[in-house]
This record gives structure tokens, sequence and C-alpha cells, in this order.
């Protein structure tokens, strides 16, 4: 990295939030991706907006490569610079700016922290219903970037349904103001959401404004077993068949069950197929209705076991199964490759089924879990980085599993994103056309291509 | 070192919002995954030992915050911990250090005539020593600055008064071990008194040996592994001497390191056998809940309690010390924000780091604040230390207790 380029760095930021020694290089080197990682030249830490914009600019000038980066928790590779670039992290700038209660909208600064802005919003009665499991440090920058859903999605939709304005520094260091408090705006093209789930490669978030919606007043959360995985493959088509939407809808199949029994003793079975997580929420008269309605489902399904949570306690202890999972797969073996194949909600079954026989012909251990509401399945592989003819099997394993989900009228990626990772199986998705589109854009947006080179196609 | 348990780290980040260090720079390298991915550079040989490197190592306080968020069991503190022990027994312990760890400690006599006349402190050479290697995992900045503040010392140490054998009041449910920490004895023996009269009033015979030696915890702090196992054989020999199958510690540090004695002397099922032993006061309290309710009189205070690392983190002990405060009748108890967050005393880490220390301290005080609480309620004398100081000056309406204190407090019927 050019010494002059990292003082005039220094002097926007700051000396002490520009990094360059060897030992802080070699912590921007990686994300929460497995198997990926890179060290940039420079990380600079801007302390305001304008330093972003000054960053860029300078960039741009000096013709080098910029990388934003939230809390690195993508699962894409997102957030690393390949080339030895500028690593640009937002988590100074973690203002709340104003939670507007007359317009129901919220604006921060991208590194407010997801869970920080629910806190704030919640303590004024008022919902911010995107929650991926990465809440607690992924910032909102991170999550506006990559689209993210979470356990609320099925209901309340992903951040892209939230996103109501943007201020986007451009690659060159110019402000783009996009959308705004408004709730209707027709005045040209809808860049707010071209500009969601960019990953970084079109502009850096400066301001982000969401939508607020009211706090729901009550919700009722239940756990239910299925001796068969069609059960409750079923099950899920059913309860939306009769038009009811839960919050939550969550599945475990078999070696997650087993795992999570094992890790967290909290009473599950170890005969099952799949577990589901349920909530629903809002009106409290509706609440019980649903409930009802989805205990008449699941129990013509033949579940062998449905619970009720009577209290806020019961419900945080249903809810552990679902919530322990990750760690209790993570913890089985070093490496963790925890992927997002999302098919349509009819294919779940088939789906998981798949999975399972991927990893048996594979000789792996692949524990699946997640949001089955909206079809979006976490196949966890537990293997060991060390293990190189292991890794490679995992890697094929994958890669039939796209494949698969492609064939089924799925994505390849849910929420996780793009990124590197992904980067190979796009063209399957979208084709040629839908890469020209793309790189258009891209051209049009970044045309030194200095934004997050290398990510998505 | 044991690589896996640095590979175990899947980046996930979960980590970074519980750390301390973290929560007040932003920066990857004060963060567990990044200190964990330090480390693990040095071992694969991609990093070694620098200035930075150590510096950025050293900012850790060991509080094992990371530890209770990691969803794949990895500990940062205690791998920086490690790495640290490892430098340093490469190097060899200094002579002023050996002086202290090796035949001061050990030697509960000489610890007590050392440290009875605090002057001696000041007069030699030893003070500094003392000081760098935050013996007795306490003082939290300049002794001068901590005389004048260090609560009224017993006239002598709890470990010369108190009686080897304390009777159970009413019917005896048997018969336990009391691990009296040096702090506690030689600073906070109003503490371990209440502790130990709480314990005979719930019915426990109640053994304290007088020939018990530090717990080691300090060694581990001043890196010297040798010492410290020195230290696990004696206490494991002479506990495991009594026919006891608890031993009790009001120490939230001493809990903790005889809770590892199993790990340090591994191989040794007696070492196993005594750390399976360890509880915390509030754990054999909370159990006996029943009977001490129906002793405790009502204190119509303001309370709120401070998580210890050694208790929360290490020891994973939460809910029992809030139980214990619910049992007081008319007791307004009101919950601590970050309760568990590091007060910044972390053993030596207050004189080593002074501004990082003081930044995790200002956080603390000020979540005090908040609360409105009259009683601050902790069940760690490193904590006690450091949060006696910080809140005689910058919050003297708050008053800082240990757990059992106030317990007595109850059950005398004053406030
Ligand atoms: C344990 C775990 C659970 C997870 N659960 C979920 C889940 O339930 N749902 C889900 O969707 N995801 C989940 N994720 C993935 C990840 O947390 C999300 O993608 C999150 O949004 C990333 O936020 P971040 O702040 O860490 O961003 P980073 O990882 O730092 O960056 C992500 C991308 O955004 C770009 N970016 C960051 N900030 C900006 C900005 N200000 N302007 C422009 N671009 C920017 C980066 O260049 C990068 O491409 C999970 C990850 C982990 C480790
Ligand atoms: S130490 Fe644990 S919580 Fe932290 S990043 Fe590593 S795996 Fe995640
Ligand atoms: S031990 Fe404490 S300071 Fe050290 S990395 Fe863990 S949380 Fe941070």
């Amino acid at each position: 990295m050019d010494k002059q380029l990292i003082k005039s760095l220094a002097q926007v930021v700051g000396e002490q939030y520009t990094l360059a020694d060897r030992e802080s290089l070699a912590c921007y080197g990686y994300d929460s991706t497995p198997e990926l990682e890179s060290r940039p030249g420079v990380v600079v830490l801007p302390g305001n907006q304008e330093e972003i914009g000054k960053v860029l600019a300078l960039c741009h000038g000096a013709g080098v490569r910029v990388t934003p980066r939230g809390s690195g928790t993508n699962l894409s590779g997102g957030s690393i610079s390949f080339d030895g670039g500028v690593i640009l992290q937002t988590s100074r700038l973690n203002r709340i700016i104003e939670i507007d209660e007359e317009n129901l909208t919220a604006t921060v600064e991208p590194g407010v922290v997801t869970s920080a802005l629910h806190r704030e919003v919640e303590a004024k009665g008022l919902f911010y219903p995107p929650d991926p499991g990465s809440m607690n440090i992924s910032t909102m920058g991170g999550n506006v970037a990559e689209n993210s859903g979470g356990l609320r999605g099925l209901k309340y939709g992903v951040t892209a349904d939230y996103v109501m304005g943007l201020k986007t520094f451009l690659a060159d260091g110019e402000l783009l103001k996009t959308g705004g408090k408004v709730v209707k705006d027709v005045a040209g093209y809808n860049l707010n959401q071209l500009l969601v789930s960019s990953e970084g490669t079109l502009g850096v978030f400066s301001e982000i404004t969401v939508k607020l919606i009211p706090k729901p007043q009550c919700k009722k959360t239940m756990l239910v077993h299925f001796p068969q995985l069609e059960q409750a493959a079923l099950t899920v088509s059913q309860i939306i068949a009769a038009r009811i939407i839960p919050a939550t809808l969550e599945f475990l199949d078999r070696v997650t069950i087993k795992c999570v029994e094992d890790y967290a003793h909290v009473g599950l079975p170890l005969d099952v197929d799949a577990v589901l997580l349920i909530e629903v929420d809002g009106h409290p008269a509706v609440v019980e209705e649903e409930a009802a309605g989805i205990r008449a489902i699941c129990e013509r399904q033949g579940c062998s076991f449905f619970q009720t949570a009577a209290t806020a306690d019961e419900a945080l202890k249903l809810a552990t199964a679902r919530r322990v999972a990750l760690s209790a797969l993570a913890r089985l073996r070093p490496t963790t490759i925890l992927e997002d194949a999302t098919v349509p909600r009819s294919a779940i079954a088939p789906m998981v089924k798949l999975i399972q026989e991927t990893a048996r012909k594979y000789d792996l251990t692949i524990g699946t879990f997640g949001h089955a509401g909206d079809g979006n399945l976490h196949p966890t592989c537990l293997t060991d980085e060390r293990n190189r003819d292991e890794i490679e099997r995992a890697h094929r394993a994958f890669a039939e599993i796209f494949e698969a989900t492609i064939a089924m009228g799925g994505t390849i990626t849910g929420e996780h994103g793009v990124g590197v990772a992904k980067k190979k199986y796009l063209p399957l998705l979208v084709g040629n056309a839908g890469l020209r589109v793309m790189r258009g854009i891209k051209g049009a947006l970044d045309p030194n291509g200095i934004l997050n080179p290398g990510k998505i196609f | 070192m044991e690589f896996v348990k640095l590979i175990n780290c899947m980046r996930c980040g979960m980590c970074l919002p519980q750390c301390p260090t973290y929560k007040e720079t932003f920066l990857e390298t004060a963060s567990p995954r990044g200190r964990v991915a330090l480390v693990r550079k040095f071992e694969e040989g991609e990093l070694e030992v620098s200035e930075k490197l150590l510096e950025y190592l050293s900012l850790c306080l060991d509080c094992q915050a990371c530890a209770s968020a990691c969803p794949c069991g990895v500990n940062a503190g205690e791998l920086v911990a490690e790495f640290r022990c490892e430098r340093k027994s490469e190097q060899g312990l200094g002579t002023m250090e050996s002086l202290v760890l090796r035949k001061l400690l050990p030697h509960p006599d000489r610890l007590e005539a050392a440290t009875a006349p605090l002057r001696l402190y000041q007069a030699s050479g030893l003070q500094k020593t003392v000081r760098a290697l935050g013996l007795l995992k306490m003082f939290p900045s300049s002794l001068q600055r901590m005389e004048g503040l260090l609560p009224a010392l017993p006239k002598a140490p709890l470990r010369q008064t108190i009686e080897e054998v304390t009777p159970a009041r009413g019917t005896e449910k048997g018969t336990v071990g009391f691990f009296l920490g040096c702090v506690m004895s030689l600073i906070f023996s109003e503490a371990s008194l209440a502790t130990v009269a709480l314990l005979s009033a719930v019915g426990y015979r109640v053994i304290t040996p007088k020939t018990q030696k530090c717990c080691g915890a300090p060694n581990m702090l001043g890196h010297d592994m040798d010492g410290l196992k020195d230290a696990a054989r004696f206490n494991t020999d002479l506990f495991n001497s009594f026919e006891v199958d608890t031993v009790v510690t009001d120490c939230g540090g001493c809990g903790a390191e005889l809770k590892k004695y199993g790990h340090h002397l591994a191989g040794d099922p007696e070492a196993e056998r005594f750390s399976s032993k360890i509880r915390d006061i509030s754990q054999i309290l909370a159990a006996e809940s029943e009977t001490l309710q129906t002793m405790l009189k009502p204190l119509p205070v303001a309370v709120t309690y401070h998580d210890a690392c050694h208790i929360a983190h290490c020891q994973g002990i939460r809910s029992e010390p809030r139980q214990l405060l619910g049992l007081i009748p008319q007791l307004d108890y009101r919950e601590l924000p970050e309760a568990d967050a590091c007060c910044g005393s972390a053993g030596t880490y207050n004189i080593e780091k002074p501004e990082m220390s003081d930044r995790v301290l200002s956080r603390k005080v000020e979540n005090i604040r908040k609360t409105g609480a009259q009683y601050l309620v902790t069940g760690n004398p490193g904590c006690l230390l450091q949060l006696k100081k910080a809140l005689s000056e910058q919050l003297p309406e708050v008053k800082v207790i240990h757990l059992t204190e106030l317990l007595q407090m109850s059950v005398d019927g004053r406030y």
C-alpha cells in the first residue's frame, strides 16, 4: 500500500483510526465465512459521515480499491479485501440519529448494531422486525447491503421491506440521497431497492432510514414434534394455506435435534424427524384463534407432542432449542460451514431429504435447521479444515445441493449474499441476461471498479 | 497450546458485543475474535512475537465475557492468558516475582506479617513488585491512592482469629469446608465472618483449616504455572483430608481457580475430586433458601448486583445471588445494566493498563448511577476494592458490599 495514501487517509480519519501494522491487518483479513482470508493493505475507521466521502474520493483518485465492512459477520466473504485494498470499517458510526414517532421511522448511521436499534425502538412501543441470528453484532449497513432476513421474516419480511431512505457515498465520494420518510415515492427509478443487497459494490451507506411498525400486543410460542419429516413439511404448507401467517416458523432436523439435546438437554426426543418452533403474534384475540388453528393442523398431521408456552419464561425455554441450534452444531467439530439454500415452501421435505442423502453419499455430518416458513434452510456441515479430503467432499456435496435447489425453483442464497463464496453459482441462477444487467449497473455507478471488486459476479 | 482450541473459532463475531475492550475501541485487534486470530497466526508462524502483538494481547482483561457468548466453546481470554504464560515460562520469573510468588504467597504467616503494617509495602522495593504482580489479584491502582481508601483493616487477619471448627446452629445438616481467600482474610474479614455465620445458621458445621494457602490465582496472573501447581497440590491434599463433600468459598476469584485444579493437575483424580466439591457461597445459600428465608428481616433499601467475571463468566453463576437478594423482605432490587461487564479490576490490569481500565470502570459507574441503588452488591474481593474506591470518589452515596454482608444485615435487622 502506497505510504503517501496511508498518510492522506490518516489526515482524514486520524492516525489512531488508520491501521497499517501487520498485526492489525491480520485481524481484518477474515469475516465469518469459512476458509476465506486475505490481508488488506490498510484499514480506516471513519468517525463521521463526511469522512466516508473523503476516504472514497482519495481512493478513487489513487485508483485504490475499497471494501466496506460492518462487523464482518457475513457468510459469503463480502467484507474481505482480496487485493490488498482499503477496508472501510463503519463501526464508529453508531449513532441512532432519530426515532420519528409521528412518521414511524428510524434514521441511523451504518455502524448501528441491529439489536441496539431494536432496544431503542421497542422502548418506545415500536417495532423493527428484521432479526438476523447475528443481530447482537451485525450492523445496519451490513444488513442493508446483504438484505438480511431473520426469524420473523415469514410474516414481517426482510430488511428490504423496511428501507425507506438511504444516503450513499458513491465510488468517487459524491453523496447520493434516495427515498426518505415518504411512504409513496415514484420519482424516477427505485434506487433504494437497487442499493439494498448491493453487497458494498455500488456505494457506501452513510445514513439509513427504516420503517417502523407498532409493536405487536402479544405473542404465543409453540413447540411441536413430528415423527416424520413429511408431517412437519405438510404442517407448514397447511398453516399457510389456512391463511395463518406465524411470525416465526422454524425447523430442526434429526441431526440438529440430537446435537441440541446432547448440548442443552432441553428434553427433545431423539426418535423424531423434525421439530417446529412456531410463534404467532398480534391482537390477543387473533393470537388465540391462530394458535388454536395451528394446534388443530399439527394434530391432524400426527404430531407426537405439542406444547404452548404459558408464560414469557416458558416461551424463552421453548425457543431455546432453536436458539442454541447453531451452538450445538458448531461445537461438534472445529469447522462449521453454514449455508442458506432456499426453496419454495412446497419443496421443503424433498430438499431436507436430498440434503440428508447427499450427506450420506459424501460421508459428512450435515445438520439442517432454519426458516421453514419461507423455505430458507441452513444446511450446516460440521467438518475440520485440517482434513482436506473431507473439506473437498463438503464442497462437492454443497455443489450438488445448490444445483438441486435451483432445479426445485429455489435460490443459492436466501439471505447470506453472493459475495465470493457463491459467485460461481450465480450464472446458473440469473443467466446471461441477468449478469449483463448487473454488470451494466455496476459500470454505471462505479466505472473504475473500485468498490468491493470481485464480489457477486 | 492445543491448536484445535484456536481453530474452533468460527469467527462468527458473537463475542464482540460482550467484550469490554471491543466496546470501547471498536477495533478487531481488541476483540476476542481478533485475539484468537492473533494467537493462531502466531502458532501458525504467520506472526512472530512483536511489540504490537504483545500490546494487543495485553489489552485483554481475561474477564471471559467472550466465553459466555461463544457458540463454539472458545475461550479467548483463557487462550490469551495461556499464550502469555507460555512466553513467560520461556523467559523465567524475575527475582522479585519469584520472591513474592514463591516465598511470600505460599506462606500465609509471612504474607500476613508483610501486609499487617501497610507501611512495609511502601518502604521497600517490595511494593513495586507487589503492585506489578497484582499480589492478591486486587490492588486497583497505585498503593498510595489505595492506602487511604482501604476499608478499615481488621485488627488481625481472619485466618488467625477464626475458629477452625464452627458448630452448626440448630440441627446439623452436615459439614462443609471453608476456603478463606487471602484478600477476604486480610481485608474483607467482616464478609467472611458473615459467610461462616450464615453457613452455621442454615445448619452447617464449618471447618476452616488454618494451614490453607493462597489459591494460586496470583501465580496464574504472574504466569507462574509451577507455583500454581504447588498451591493446587497443597490445598487439594489439605481439604481432601477432611470428611467433607463441599468446600465453600466467598471469593469469586478463588472459586474459579479452585474449580480448575482438576485441569491444572490433569490426570490427578484427587485434584479433580477437590475441584468438584467447590461451591460459591451463593450456590449453597440458594439451595438453603427455605431455611434462610425464615431468618431474614426487612431491609427497605435499593440494591443492585454486579456480576463478578469470576462468578458469572468463569463459574456460570448468575441466578443464585439474585435469588438470594429476592428473599430479603422489602428489598428494592434493581437490575444493573450490563451487570456482567467487567469492572476493570481484572487482577493486575488496572496497574498495567490504567487507561483502558478507567474507561471500562467509568462505564460500570455510569450504569450503577442509572439504577439509583443505595447498595451495590457483589461477590468478589477484586471488584469490591475496585468499586469501593471508584464509588467513594464518584458516587459516594452508594455503598459497596459483599453479598453475605448484606444477607447478614438482613438477619440482624440492621441497616
Ligand atoms: C452466527 C451467524 C448468524 C447469522 N444469521 C443470519 C440471519 O439469520 N439472517 C441473515 O440474513 N444473515 C445472517 N448472518 C449473516 C450476516 O450476519 C449478515 O449478512 C449481516 O447483515 C452482516 O452484517 P455485518 O455488519 O457483519 O456486515 P459485514 O459482514 O461487515 O459486511 C457485509 C456486506 O455488506 C457490505 N457493507 C457493510 N457495511 C456497508 C455500508 N455501510 N455500505 C455499503 N456496504 C456495506 C460489506 O462490503 C459486505 O459486502 C449470520 C451470520 C452469522 C455469523
Ligand atoms: S470466539 Fe467464539 S464467539 Fe468469538 S468469533 Fe470465535 S467462535 Fe465466534
Ligand atoms: S477475556 Fe474479556 S477482554 Fe479478553 S477478549 Fe474476552 S471479553 Fe474481551
